[in-house]
């Protein structure tokens, strides 16, 4: 019990004064994080629709992988992440191992499938009268994507919002690509881990409460967004 | 029109992937150094010293990647890090005649430590002769929490059985394997009131030492020696190998010396590693 109370005192000292770049550590997770999950946006919002609504062969298992993938498993995204961007590795050459850009890759490879399987279901849901109403409106292409994209928003806000929770908590594949660097690629999650590791489990516990103060704030962020649309 | 669609979400997908790798390359490459290293010289806080120093001294930018010295020699393997700073001296040799690493030298020493509950069940608190004690554990079977990572600690940790002339109980109940670094695993030692085997560095600085006191010290195979390793550039050409060595020189330097023998002394009152050049 004393551990705990003075684990919540050296949270507040450390929150108060910023000591040990907690402010850093946060400000980089919030940029790498909302990275991946704007990347995984604009790869997974259009792929959603695609598969929601093209029509073609091999339909049925591309939706059955976005499915699967929504349970990547943080360090698999990492370990492959790792593989291709090692010096030995394929892109070795870019020197983008240990760097956020490694991160943001791995964190989207995390976060698409879900917003991808989250979209397409979301489409498929949709009443089948709608599609026949927006193309009697005699809309065009993108215009008809808009307009069902429209319709599924709210879903796909939801798809959003579990994107980015996976990508915010996951630890694995940030601690591999990353390699937990100082003022570069330490994140909330993999400096919490560090000083686990290190007995400082007051500093590990305050970097685990802004951790779930950033969480809760985009949560309540998003529904209020939500709800104010649905109230139209 | 749905295959032209497909093919525009397709481009712009694509397009989303490869955008932000462009936009972050450009790294110089020669003011690039990667140092893999073991998780003690980390967890210890050592390298918060170190590092800014030299990176200052040299203009370069150092990326630490604490791993143990098992994982770490197999970065060197493949080219994957500059230069190393490890301490398992047996697999260092085969890692240097192997032809992976050059211009291998001594850079200090800490000493392991055997620590364990304070009620000592299997009656070693006080000896010197590690495997002794280590054979007094496991006829008392008593708990045992084993890096099992492949680290240099594991490496000793695998010599002192050897030398006990036990064979390595994995699998027993009362041994565990953590798999993780020597901070994490004192935690798990001192909660399952279980004996580990710890660098003394690491222990002093992370963990709760009233639930975890010293039982063995002063056997002289509990030397921890690090050693500094060039990872070779003849078998990488990606290797920074003139960073490599001017890190390698820094270390070696007197004031580099001095701070490590300094290094700990006002925080735990005497200091956690000893420069020990050859």
């Amino acid at each position: 019990m004393d551990l705990l109370w003075e684990a919540f005192r050296e949270a507040w000292r450390l929150l108060s004064t910023g000591d040990g770049d907690v402010y850093g550590i946060t400000a980089r997770t919030a940029a790498i994080t909302g990275t991946s999950t704007l990347v995984s946006m604009v790869i997974g919002i259009p792929a959603g629709l695609g598969l929601a609504l093209g029509r073609y062969p091999g339909q049925r298992t591309l939706v059955a992988f976005a499915n699967a993938g929504t349970g990547m498993p943080p360090v698999v995204a990492g370990l492959f992440v790792s593989l291709l961007l090692w010096r030995s590795g394929l892109f070795g050459g870019l020197r983008l191992i240990y760097t956020p850009t490694a991160i943001v890759f791995a964190q989207t490879i995390i976060a698409t499938p879900v917003i991808v399987a989250i979209t397409a279901a979301a489409v498929m849901a949709l009443p089948p009268s709608l599609h026949l109403q927006i193309r009697a409106m005699g809309a065009g292409r993108i215009a008809y994507l808009w307009l069902v994209a429209r319709e599924a928003r709210l879903p796909i806000l939801v798809a959003v919002m579990a994107g980015f929770g996976a990508v915010i908590s996951e630890v694995g594949a940030s601690m591999m690509v990353g390699g937990n660097l100082s003022g570069e690629t330490r994140v909330l999650t993999t400096a919490a881990v560090l000083e686990v590791s290190k007995g400082n489990f007051g500093t590990a516990l305050a970097l685990g409460m802004i951790l779930v103060a950033i969480t809760v704030a985009v949560s309540l962020a998003l529904t209020a967004v939500q709800q104010r649309a649905q109230r139209r | 029109m749905q295959r032209s669609l497909m093919r525009s979400l397709f481009a712009l997908a694509l397009l989303a992937t490869i955008a932000p790798a462009a936009a972050c390359r450009g790294d110089d490459e020669r003011r690039e150094l990667i140092l893999a290293t073991t998780t003690s010289t980390q967890d210890s806080g050592l390298l918060d010293v170190l590092i800014p120093r030299f990176e200052e001294e040299s203009g370069m930018h150092v990326k630490v990647i604490a791993v143990g010295s098992g994982a770490a020699m197999a970065m060197g393997e493949r080219g994957d890090a500059d230069v190393l700073l490890v301490h398992s001296p047996a697999a260092e040799e085969q890692f240097v005649a192997a032809g992976y690493g050059v211009e291998r030298a001594r850079v200090m020493y800490n000493d392991l430590v055997i620590v364990g509950p304070p009620r000592d069940p299997a009656g070693v608190a006080g000896t010197s002769d590690a495997a002794a004690a280590m054979a007094k554990v496991a006829a008392a079977g008593a708990a045992f929490i084993s890096r099992g990572d492949g680290s240099g600690t594991h490496a000793q940790e695998l010599t002192l059985w050897a030398a006990a002339k036990i064979e390595v109980p994995t699998g027993r109940g009362w041994y565990a394997e953590s798999g993780q670094g020597m901070g994490a695993t004192l935690t798990i030692a001192a909660e399952k009131a279980a004996y580990t085997l710890t660098d003394r560095g690491t222990w002093l600085a992370a963990a709760d030492r009233e639930s975890l006191p010293i039982a063995v010290e002063g056997d002289p195979r509990l030397f921890n020696v690090y050693h500094v390793i060039v990872v070779d550039p003849d078998q990488h050409p990606r290797v920074n190998a003139q960073g490599a060595r001017r890190f390698r020189a820094f270390l070696l330097q007197q004031d580099t010396l001095r701070l490590i023998g300094e290094f700990g002394r006002d925080t735990y009152g005497q200091p956690l590693f000893t420069p020990d050049p050859e």
